[in-house]
Protein backbone atom coordinates (compact mmCIF):
# COMPACT_ATOMS: atom_id res chain seq x y z
CA UNK A 1 0.00 0.00 0.00
CA UNK A 2 1.07 3.34 -0.82
CA UNK A 3 1.06 6.14 1.82
CA UNK A 4 3.71 9.16 2.56
CA UNK A 5 5.50 7.84 5.30
CA UNK A 6 6.59 9.43 9.02
CA UNK A 7 10.94 9.39 9.25
CA UNK A 8 12.86 11.04 11.10
CA UNK A 9 13.60 14.15 10.75
CA UNK A 10 17.17 15.16 9.62
CA UNK A 11 19.06 18.56 10.87
CA UNK A 12 20.52 20.42 7.86
CA UNK A 13 23.55 21.22 8.86
CA UNK A 14 25.35 21.33 5.06
CA UNK A 15 24.03 22.69 1.72
CA UNK A 16 24.77 19.63 0.39
CA UNK A 17 22.08 17.95 2.29
CA UNK A 18 19.24 20.16 0.69
CA UNK A 19 17.74 18.95 -2.37
CA UNK A 20 19.00 20.43 -5.31
CA UNK A 21 17.32 21.47 -8.68
CA UNK A 22 13.73 22.32 -6.81
CA UNK A 23 12.87 18.88 -6.52
CA UNK A 24 12.76 16.62 -3.78
CA UNK A 25 11.54 13.00 -2.72
CA UNK A 26 7.94 13.00 -2.48
CA UNK A 27 5.56 11.42 0.39
CA UNK A 28 8.25 12.32 3.64
CA UNK A 29 6.35 12.94 6.39
CA UNK A 30 8.32 14.34 9.32
CA UNK A 31 6.20 15.32 12.19
CA UNK A 32 2.90 14.49 13.29
CA UNK A 33 -0.85 16.47 13.04
CA UNK A 34 -2.06 14.38 16.42
CA UNK A 35 -1.37 17.44 18.45
CA UNK A 36 -3.96 19.68 16.66
CA UNK A 37 -6.81 17.58 18.75
CA UNK A 38 -9.16 18.82 21.39
CA UNK A 39 -11.46 15.77 20.68
CA UNK A 40 -10.50 12.04 19.81
CA UNK A 41 -12.55 9.65 18.26
CA UNK A 42 -13.09 6.44 19.59
CA UNK A 43 -14.38 3.48 17.84
CA UNK A 44 -16.97 0.89 19.09
CA UNK A 45 -16.30 -2.14 16.97
CA UNK A 46 -19.24 -4.01 18.04
CA UNK A 47 -21.61 -1.91 16.52
CA UNK A 48 -19.60 -0.99 13.35
CA UNK A 49 -21.55 -2.40 10.33
CA UNK A 50 -18.48 -2.19 8.04
CA UNK A 51 -20.24 0.55 5.61
CA UNK A 52 -17.10 2.46 5.31
CA UNK A 53 -18.38 5.86 5.48
CA UNK A 54 -16.22 7.13 7.79
CA UNK A 55 -13.23 6.23 5.32
CA UNK A 56 -14.57 7.78 2.48
CA UNK A 57 -14.98 10.80 4.06
CA UNK A 58 -12.38 11.36 6.63
CA UNK A 59 -10.47 15.04 5.01
CA UNK A 60 -7.07 12.88 6.15
CA UNK A 61 -7.25 9.85 5.01
CA UNK A 62 -6.51 8.47 8.95
CA UNK A 63 -9.25 5.81 8.95
CA UNK A 64 -8.73 2.65 6.85
CA UNK A 65 -10.05 -0.30 6.04
CA UNK A 66 -9.48 -3.55 8.42
CA UNK A 67 -11.26 -6.06 7.10
CA UNK A 68 -15.06 -5.11 7.35
CA UNK A 69 -13.87 -2.66 10.23
CA UNK A 70 -11.72 0.19 10.12
CA UNK A 71 -8.72 1.61 11.99
CA UNK A 72 -7.81 5.08 13.05
CA UNK A 73 -4.20 6.49 12.86
CA UNK A 74 -4.20 8.67 15.81
CA UNK A 75 -0.66 10.39 14.67
CA UNK A 76 -2.49 12.32 11.99
CA UNK A 77 -6.52 12.30 13.43
CA UNK A 78 -6.82 15.85 13.39
CA UNK A 79 -10.13 15.60 15.80
CA UNK A 80 -12.58 17.15 13.06
CA UNK A 81 -15.58 15.04 13.78
CA UNK A 82 -16.89 14.42 10.59
CA UNK A 83 -16.66 10.35 11.06
CA UNK A 84 -18.82 10.87 14.30
CA UNK A 85 -21.48 12.67 12.39
CA UNK A 86 -20.95 10.63 9.41
CA UNK A 87 -21.58 7.19 10.87
CA UNK A 88 -25.34 6.02 10.91
CA UNK A 89 -24.96 3.38 13.82
CA UNK A 90 -22.74 5.55 16.67
CA UNK A 91 -20.00 3.68 16.41
CA UNK A 92 -17.75 6.66 16.25
CA UNK A 93 -18.25 9.00 19.36
CA UNK A 94 -15.79 11.81 20.73
CA UNK A 95 -14.17 12.35 24.07
CA UNK A 96 -12.37 15.69 25.02
CA UNK A 97 -8.34 14.74 24.31
CA UNK A 98 -6.21 13.64 27.56
CA UNK B 1 -13.09 1.82 -7.76
CA UNK B 2 -10.56 3.85 -5.18
CA UNK B 3 -7.94 1.91 -4.04
CA UNK B 4 -6.72 1.96 -0.35
CA UNK B 5 -3.85 3.76 -1.53
CA UNK B 6 -3.25 7.34 0.48
CA UNK B 7 -1.95 9.45 -1.81
CA UNK B 8 -2.37 13.07 0.53
CA UNK B 9 -1.78 11.91 3.55
CA UNK B 10 -0.23 13.91 6.69
CA UNK B 11 -1.01 17.42 5.73
CA UNK B 12 -1.92 20.78 7.00
CA UNK B 13 -5.10 21.37 6.60
CA UNK B 14 -7.69 22.97 9.40
CA UNK B 15 -9.43 20.08 10.55
CA UNK B 16 -12.36 19.30 8.75
CA UNK B 17 -11.51 21.09 5.58
CA UNK B 18 -13.30 20.28 2.08
CA UNK B 19 -11.04 20.77 -0.30
CA UNK B 20 -8.59 18.02 1.14
CA UNK B 21 -10.95 15.30 1.03
CA UNK B 22 -11.49 16.13 -2.93
CA UNK B 23 -8.04 16.14 -3.27
CA UNK B 24 -7.43 12.90 -1.37
CA UNK B 25 -10.11 11.21 -3.46
CA UNK B 26 -9.54 12.21 -6.71
CA UNK B 27 -5.84 10.79 -6.04
CA UNK B 28 -7.10 7.69 -4.58
CA UNK B 29 -9.25 6.99 -7.81
CA UNK B 30 -6.52 8.31 -10.33
CA UNK B 31 -3.68 6.23 -8.47
CA UNK B 32 0.18 6.74 -8.49
CA UNK B 33 0.85 7.67 -11.98
CA UNK B 34 -1.04 10.93 -11.87
CA UNK B 35 1.51 14.16 -12.14
CA UNK B 36 -0.60 16.39 -10.61
CA UNK B 37 -0.21 20.64 -10.32
CA UNK B 38 -0.89 23.08 -8.35
CA UNK B 39 -0.77 26.82 -8.11
CA UNK B 40 -0.86 28.74 -5.02
CA UNK B 41 -3.51 27.54 -2.54
CA UNK B 42 -4.61 25.98 0.38
CA UNK B 43 -3.58 22.99 -1.40
CA UNK B 44 -0.14 23.56 -2.12
CA UNK B 45 0.24 25.71 0.79
CA UNK B 46 -0.81 22.52 3.50
CA UNK B 47 1.05 19.43 1.42
CA UNK B 48 4.56 21.11 0.54
CA UNK B 49 6.38 22.27 3.62
CA UNK B 50 9.71 21.25 3.02
CA UNK B 51 10.75 18.11 4.13
CA UNK B 52 7.15 17.26 5.00
CA UNK B 53 5.93 16.18 1.48
CA UNK B 54 2.41 15.35 1.58
CA UNK B 55 1.71 13.74 -2.14
CA UNK B 56 2.87 10.54 -2.62
CA UNK B 57 2.64 10.79 -6.28
CA UNK B 58 4.50 13.43 -8.34
CA UNK B 59 3.23 16.83 -7.79
CA UNK B 60 4.62 20.22 -8.60
CA UNK B 61 3.02 23.76 -7.70
CA UNK B 62 3.16 26.27 -10.69
CA UNK B 63 2.75 30.17 -11.19
CA UNK B 64 -0.92 31.40 -9.65
CA UNK B 65 -2.73 32.00 -12.98
CA UNK B 66 -0.98 28.73 -14.87
CA UNK B 67 -2.72 25.25 -13.90
CA UNK B 68 -3.83 25.12 -17.40
CA UNK B 69 -0.51 26.09 -18.99
CA UNK B 70 1.32 23.90 -16.62
CA UNK B 71 -0.99 21.19 -17.33
CA UNK B 72 -0.25 21.72 -21.33
CA UNK B 73 3.37 21.34 -20.13
CA UNK B 74 3.37 18.18 -18.22
CA UNK B 75 1.87 16.50 -20.84
CA UNK B 76 4.20 17.13 -23.40
CA UNK B 77 7.06 16.44 -21.40
CA UNK B 78 4.96 13.04 -20.79
CA UNK B 79 4.48 12.39 -23.97
CA UNK B 80 8.26 13.36 -25.01
CA UNK B 81 8.78 10.79 -22.14
CA UNK B 82 7.17 8.33 -24.14
CA UNK B 83 5.30 7.36 -20.79
CA UNK B 84 2.35 5.43 -21.17
CA UNK B 85 -0.91 4.90 -18.95
CA UNK B 86 -0.98 8.39 -16.89
CA UNK B 87 -3.29 11.12 -15.80
CA UNK B 88 -2.36 14.64 -15.65
CA UNK B 89 -4.45 16.74 -12.86
CA UNK B 90 -4.44 19.95 -12.18
CA UNK B 91 -6.02 21.20 -8.94
CA UNK B 92 -6.87 25.03 -8.20
CA UNK B 93 -9.33 26.82 -5.52
CA UNK B 94 -11.70 29.19 -6.61
CA UNK B 95 -9.87 32.36 -6.84
CA UNK B 96 -7.59 30.23 -8.90
CA UNK B 97 -9.59 29.05 -11.04
CA UNK B 98 -12.40 31.18 -11.79
CA UNK B 99 -9.80 34.34 -11.19
CA UNK B 100 -6.62 34.45 -11.40
CA UNK B 101 -6.17 31.42 -13.80
CA UNK B 102 -9.03 31.56 -15.92
CA UNK B 103 -7.08 32.45 -19.04
CA UNK B 104 -4.45 29.90 -18.74
CA UNK B 105 -7.76 27.42 -18.04
CA UNK B 106 -9.82 28.61 -20.81
CA UNK B 107 -6.36 28.00 -23.20
CA UNK B 108 -5.83 24.19 -22.11
CA UNK B 109 -9.40 23.61 -23.05
CA UNK B 110 -8.66 25.77 -26.51
CA UNK B 111 -5.97 22.98 -27.09
CA UNK B 112 -8.17 20.35 -25.78
CA UNK B 113 -5.26 18.56 -24.07
CA UNK B 114 -5.97 15.62 -22.33
CA UNK B 115 -6.28 16.23 -18.78
CA UNK B 116 -8.30 16.59 -15.43
CA UNK B 117 -8.74 20.25 -14.15
CA UNK B 118 -10.22 20.08 -10.62
CA UNK B 119 -11.65 23.37 -8.88
CA UNK B 120 -12.10 22.71 -5.19
CA UNK B 121 -14.45 25.57 -4.32
CA UNK B 122 -14.38 26.96 -0.86
CA UNK B 123 -15.95 30.51 -2.09
CA UNK B 124 -13.07 32.71 -1.09
CA UNK B 125 -9.38 32.80 -0.59
CA UNK B 126 -9.30 31.07 2.05
CA UNK B 127 -5.23 30.79 2.40
CA UNK B 128 -4.51 34.18 2.75
CA UNK B 129 -7.63 34.94 4.80
CA UNK B 130 -10.89 34.67 3.46
CA UNK B 131 -10.64 37.38 0.34
CA UNK B 132 -13.82 37.82 -1.92
CA UNK B 133 -13.34 36.04 -4.96
CA UNK B 134 -15.31 35.46 -8.04
CA UNK B 135 -17.19 32.81 -6.70
CA UNK B 136 -18.34 33.79 -3.11
CA UNK B 137 -21.95 33.85 -3.41
CA UNK B 138 -24.29 37.05 -2.50
CA UNK B 139 -23.73 37.59 1.17
CA UNK B 140 -21.19 36.22 2.21
CA UNK B 141 -18.73 38.54 4.70
CA UNK B 142 -15.05 38.25 3.74
CA UNK B 143 -12.09 40.18 4.80
CA UNK B 144 -12.27 42.34 1.15
CA UNK B 145 -16.48 42.45 1.90
CA UNK B 146 -17.02 42.93 5.09
CA UNK B 147 -20.50 43.12 6.84
CA UNK B 148 -20.32 46.60 8.00
CA UNK B 149 -23.70 47.52 10.13
CA UNK B 150 -26.60 47.59 7.79
CA UNK B 151 -24.59 46.17 4.87
CA UNK B 152 -25.20 42.52 3.29
CA UNK B 153 -20.94 41.64 2.90
CA UNK B 154 -20.21 40.34 -0.86
CA UNK B 155 -22.98 42.21 -3.05
CA UNK B 156 -22.32 40.39 -6.66
CA UNK B 157 -23.30 37.09 -7.50
CA UNK B 158 -21.15 34.03 -7.93
CA UNK B 159 -19.74 33.62 -11.16
CA UNK B 160 -21.16 30.51 -13.40
CA UNK B 161 -18.44 29.10 -14.06
CA UNK B 162 -19.49 25.81 -14.79
CA UNK B 163 -21.09 27.33 -17.92
CA UNK B 164 -18.31 28.97 -18.80
CA UNK B 165 -16.72 26.39 -19.08
CA UNK B 166 -18.70 23.94 -20.58
CA UNK B 167 -19.46 27.13 -23.22
CA UNK B 168 -15.73 26.39 -24.63
CA UNK B 169 -17.08 23.03 -26.37
CA UNK B 170 -15.42 21.09 -23.81
CA UNK B 171 -14.85 17.14 -23.68
CA UNK B 172 -16.25 16.81 -20.75
CA UNK B 173 -17.49 19.27 -17.59
CA UNK B 174 -19.23 18.39 -14.06
CA UNK B 175 -20.38 20.34 -10.68
CA UNK B 176 -19.83 17.80 -7.84
CA UNK B 177 -20.31 18.69 -3.98
CA UNK B 178 -17.82 17.07 -1.39
CA UNK B 179 -21.09 16.11 0.26
CA UNK B 180 -21.67 13.41 -2.39
CA UNK B 181 -18.27 11.80 -2.60
CA UNK B 182 -19.64 8.95 -4.45
CA UNK B 183 -20.97 11.02 -6.93
CA UNK B 184 -17.80 13.35 -7.33
CA UNK B 185 -14.99 9.94 -7.71
CA UNK B 186 -17.34 8.63 -10.26
CA UNK B 187 -17.07 12.07 -12.08
CA UNK B 188 -13.25 11.52 -11.67
CA UNK B 189 -13.34 8.47 -13.00
CA UNK B 190 -15.37 9.32 -16.07
CA UNK B 191 -13.26 12.51 -16.42
CA UNK B 192 -10.03 10.18 -16.62
CA UNK B 193 -11.29 8.34 -19.53
CA UNK B 194 -12.19 11.31 -21.60
CA UNK B 195 -9.97 12.27 -24.69
CA UNK B 196 -9.12 15.76 -24.42
CA UNK B 197 -9.56 18.09 -21.42
CA UNK B 198 -12.15 17.56 -18.57
CA UNK B 199 -13.10 19.67 -15.48
CA UNK B 200 -14.66 19.48 -12.74
CA UNK B 201 -16.09 22.32 -10.16
CA UNK B 202 -16.31 20.82 -6.69
CA UNK B 203 -18.05 22.54 -4.08
CA UNK B 204 -16.05 22.33 -0.65
CA UNK B 205 -17.04 24.00 2.52
CA UNK B 206 -14.15 25.57 4.24
CA UNK B 207 -14.72 25.55 8.36
CA UNK B 208 -12.53 28.47 9.05
CA UNK B 209 -13.88 30.75 6.22
CA UNK B 210 -17.92 29.88 6.15
CA UNK B 211 -18.22 30.29 10.31
CA UNK B 212 -19.02 26.56 10.62
CA UNK B 213 -17.98 23.45 12.88
CA UNK B 214 -15.42 21.30 11.87
CA UNK B 215 -17.57 18.64 11.80
CA UNK B 216 -20.17 19.93 9.97
CA UNK B 217 -18.66 19.65 6.32
CA UNK B 218 -20.32 17.10 5.23
CA UNK B 219 -23.75 17.78 6.42
CA UNK B 220 -22.84 21.58 4.91
CA UNK B 221 -21.86 20.36 1.58
CA UNK B 222 -25.50 18.05 1.24
CA UNK B 223 -27.45 20.75 2.13
CA UNK B 224 -26.18 23.29 -0.40
CA UNK B 225 -27.38 20.59 -2.68
CA UNK B 226 -30.69 19.96 -1.28
CA UNK B 227 -31.46 23.22 -0.71
CA UNK B 228 -31.23 24.12 -4.44
CA UNK B 229 -28.34 26.59 -3.83
CA UNK B 230 -25.60 24.04 -5.73
CA UNK B 231 -26.58 21.62 -8.57
CA UNK B 232 -25.45 18.39 -9.91
CA UNK B 233 -24.90 18.23 -13.82
CA UNK B 234 -22.44 17.64 -15.97
CA UNK B 235 -21.34 18.63 -19.70
CA UNK B 236 -20.67 16.38 -22.43
CA UNK B 237 -21.71 15.52 -26.42
CA UNK B 238 -22.35 19.52 -26.42
CA UNK B 239 -25.42 19.24 -24.15
CA UNK B 240 -25.80 19.21 -20.34
CA UNK B 241 -27.14 16.48 -17.99
CA UNK B 242 -29.12 17.70 -15.30
CA UNK B 243 -27.68 14.57 -12.37
CA UNK B 244 -30.22 15.02 -9.27
CA UNK B 245 -33.42 17.39 -8.89
CA UNK B 246 -34.64 17.91 -5.45
CA UNK B 247 -38.36 16.73 -5.39
CA UNK B 248 -38.71 19.38 -2.64
CA UNK B 249 -36.14 21.97 -1.73
CA UNK B 250 -34.68 21.85 2.09
CA UNK B 251 -34.85 25.40 3.81
CA UNK B 252 -32.51 28.15 2.66
CA UNK B 253 -32.60 30.21 5.81
CA UNK B 254 -31.48 26.92 7.67
CA UNK B 255 -28.71 26.37 5.31
CA UNK B 256 -28.03 30.45 5.81
CA UNK B 257 -28.44 30.19 9.33
CA UNK B 258 -25.65 27.92 10.18
CA UNK B 259 -23.05 29.71 9.10
CA UNK B 260 -21.08 32.06 10.53
CA UNK B 261 -20.28 34.29 7.21
CA UNK B 262 -24.07 34.91 6.59
CA UNK B 263 -24.84 35.69 10.21
CA UNK B 264 -25.72 39.42 9.45
CA UNK B 265 -28.70 38.51 6.27
CA UNK B 266 -32.46 39.69 7.19
CA UNK B 267 -35.74 37.61 6.31
CA UNK B 268 -35.32 39.75 2.95
CA UNK B 269 -31.70 39.19 2.05
CA UNK B 270 -32.56 35.48 2.32
CA UNK B 271 -35.73 35.64 -0.17
CA UNK B 272 -33.60 37.65 -2.41
CA UNK B 273 -30.79 34.45 -2.33
CA UNK B 274 -33.69 31.91 -3.18
CA UNK B 275 -35.27 34.35 -5.88
CA UNK B 276 -32.08 33.74 -7.18
CA UNK B 277 -32.03 30.39 -6.93
CA UNK B 278 -35.31 30.12 -8.60
CA UNK B 279 -33.69 31.82 -11.58
CA UNK B 280 -31.17 29.17 -11.55
CA UNK B 281 -33.50 26.35 -11.82
CA UNK B 282 -35.67 27.82 -14.46
CA UNK B 283 -32.73 28.43 -16.49
CA UNK B 284 -31.47 24.34 -16.22
CA UNK B 285 -35.35 23.17 -16.71
CA UNK B 286 -33.44 23.58 -20.03
CA UNK B 287 -30.78 20.72 -19.05
CA UNK B 288 -31.67 17.17 -20.12
CA UNK B 289 -33.27 16.45 -16.78
CA UNK B 290 -32.32 13.36 -14.38
CA UNK B 291 -34.01 9.70 -15.96
CA UNK B 292 -34.56 11.16 -19.51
Amino acid sequence: MIKPSLEKKVKITALSQLPQGGSCRTGVLVEKNAGWRNKCPVFDSDKCIGCHQCYLYCPDGVISRKGKKIKIDYDFCKGCGICERICRVGAIHMEDEK
Amino acid sequence: MISDDEFFYGHKACGGCGGSLAVRIALKVLGERTLLTLPAGCMSAVSFNYPQMSYANNAIISAFAGTGAVMSGLKAGAEAMGLKDYHVLGIAGDGGTADIGIQALSGLIDRNDEGIYICYDNEAYMNTGIQKSGLTPFGATTTTTPAVPGGKGNIKPKKNLFEIVAAHGIAYAATASVGYIEDFAAKVKRASEVKGTSFIHVLAPCPTGWGIDTAETIEVAREVVDTGLWYLAEYYDGEYHLNRKPEEFKDVSHYIKRQGRFKHLNDEDINEIIRSRDKTWDRIAGFKQPGK
